[in-house]
């Protein structure tokens, strides 16, 4: 890890040295309760800063989730991520949870590590049936962000708004059986052998890249010529 | 042997005592081919890992005439497909084997590969023999080395017993225009029922 200077260069990040000096080296923790153990103790802070924002904090086997107000998404992790005494500064993943109970809202879930203060946070947001599946980017915060949305995006159908690119990852751009995490998607997929294979064939190989993709962007002038074309022309063979 | 009229003196010059034999021509050929396959592992998991093993010292393919690797479709004679194949792999796969010459062949190694073993999902290919045509199936999750071998030596056979007669052998499959399949669909729906424990996974239950 690494965090930018005023002058654009590159600090390496060491873990545990906001700790201070003579901070205890860490030890894996044992004998942890199930449930009710230690909070974090980011949770304090983020309470008396958000107030009603915070919903719920649970503790399980001495990690800590806590659970708040979809709306205030991309406020609380921008406070994580810049506050001095947070840093939150590393974006494990970004999952969410489907259950099989109709009442049960279907969650969202970033976790987040603080390297500097050796702390890990996970943090939930909960969007109830029947709602829209939308929350806010946190790509501006995590540049890491984008591909963990977009495979959110592509296995749950969750749009994140402001994200730049959001386009399925795992799946091919044309899949067009849905989203297949989703407690409503059968696990064979929703068309038969034949047709899946059909639509698999007959799309090409080369054009699921885009001329956005950063990395195609960068090489783009090295590209042969009729690819170049291609992705100028936004030319998608197989859609 | 025995039915071709034996050589004129002039066409065989025998000058020198050096010893010469007859023999059938797909005899020779078929001789030099098996002896000299080129293969092209496609390895996408852990059947990967037992191919490595394989072409590795202990059990050398190198033995069999595969010591050289191909790693380019364009100089190779055997596809090895090791691992399962994502629906998303799939034109890939076709392409890949689109572009080795003839004369070719396909070991399909595994149970992922061959029918898509435990993963009977949404993402992945019922067996490859639906993308493109399979000489060998190589059973087993994965197979040990001795496996491959084995299914190495029985297509070293086949191609022992082909005939260059045959002209058929040699003809590259064009998949139908329109599905770009080779085998029906209502064939490929067929044989990818699903069996056992999977027949109560289809629903989610929702």
């Amino acid at each position: 890890m690494t965090e930018v200077n005023n002058d654009g260069s590159f600090a390496p990040v060491v873990a545990g040295s906001a700790l201070g000096v003579d901070a205890p080296a860490p030890v894996t923790p044992k004998n942890l309760p199930h449930r009710g153990g230690e909070p974090n103790p980011s949770v304090d802070a983020m309470r008396r800063q958000f107030g009603a924002a915070v919903r719920r904090v649970d503790v399980v086997w001495g990690e800590t989730t806590v659970v708040i107000d979809p709306a205030r998404v991309h406020d609380v992790i921008r406070w994580l991520h810049d506050n001095p005494l947070e840093r939150y500064d590393y974006l494990s993943d970004i999952t969410a949870v489907e259950f099989r109970d109709l009442e049960q809202p279907l969650e969202l879930v970033w976790h987040l590590r603080s390297l500097p203060y050796r702390r890990f946070l996970r943090v939930k947001a909960l969007i109830a049936r029947g709602a829209p599946l939308e929350v806010p980017t946190v790509w501006d915060i995590y540049k890491g962000a984008d591909w963990l949305e977009r495979e959110c995006y592509d296995m749950f159908g969750i749009r994140f708004i402001g994200h730049p690119d959001l386009r399925r990852l795992l799946m091919w751009e044309q899949y067009a059986e849905g989203f297949p995490l989703r407690k409503d998607f059968p696990l064979r997929g929703r068309f038969s052998r034949s047709e899946q294979l059909r639509q698999a064939l007959a799309a090409n190989p080369e054009a699921r890249y885009s001329k956005d993709e950063l990395s195609i962007a960068e090489a783009f002038e090295d590209l042969p010529a009729d690819m170049r074309r291609r992705l100028t022309t936004g030319e998608r063979t197989g859609e | 042997m025995g039915l071709s009229p034996r050589p004129e003196s002039r066409l065989v010059e025998t000058t020198s005592n050096e010893p010469w034999i007859t023999t059938k021509l797909d005899a020779f050929v078929n001789w030099g081919r098996k002896n000299s396959l080129w293969p092209m592992p496609f390895g996408t998991a852990c059947c990967a890992i037992e191919f490595m093993a394989t072409a590795a010292s202990k059990y050398d393919l190198a033995r069999f005439g595969m010591e050289r690797q191909a790693f380019s479709p364009r100089q190779a004679d055997l596809l090895i497909c090791a691992g399962r194949v994502p629906f998303k792999l799939a034109p890939v796969l076709r392409r890949i084997w689109q572009q080795m010459p003839q004369p070719k062949w396909c070991i399909s190694m595994g149970a992922c590969a061959s029918t898509g073993g435990m993963f009977d999902n949404y993402a992945v290919v019922q067996g490859i023999d639906s993308i493109i045509p399979v000489d060998v199936y190589v059973p087993g999750c994965p197979p040990r080395p001795e496996g491959l071998l084995y299914g190495i030596m029985m297509l070293q056979k086949k191609v022992e017993n082909e005939r260059s007669s045959d002209k058929s052998l040699r003809n590259e499959m064009e998949p139908d225009p329109e599905t770009q399949l080779y085998i029906p669909p209502s064939v490929i729906d067929e044989v990818s029922e699903p069996f056992g424990n999977s027949i109560h996974q289809t629903r989610s239950g929702l």
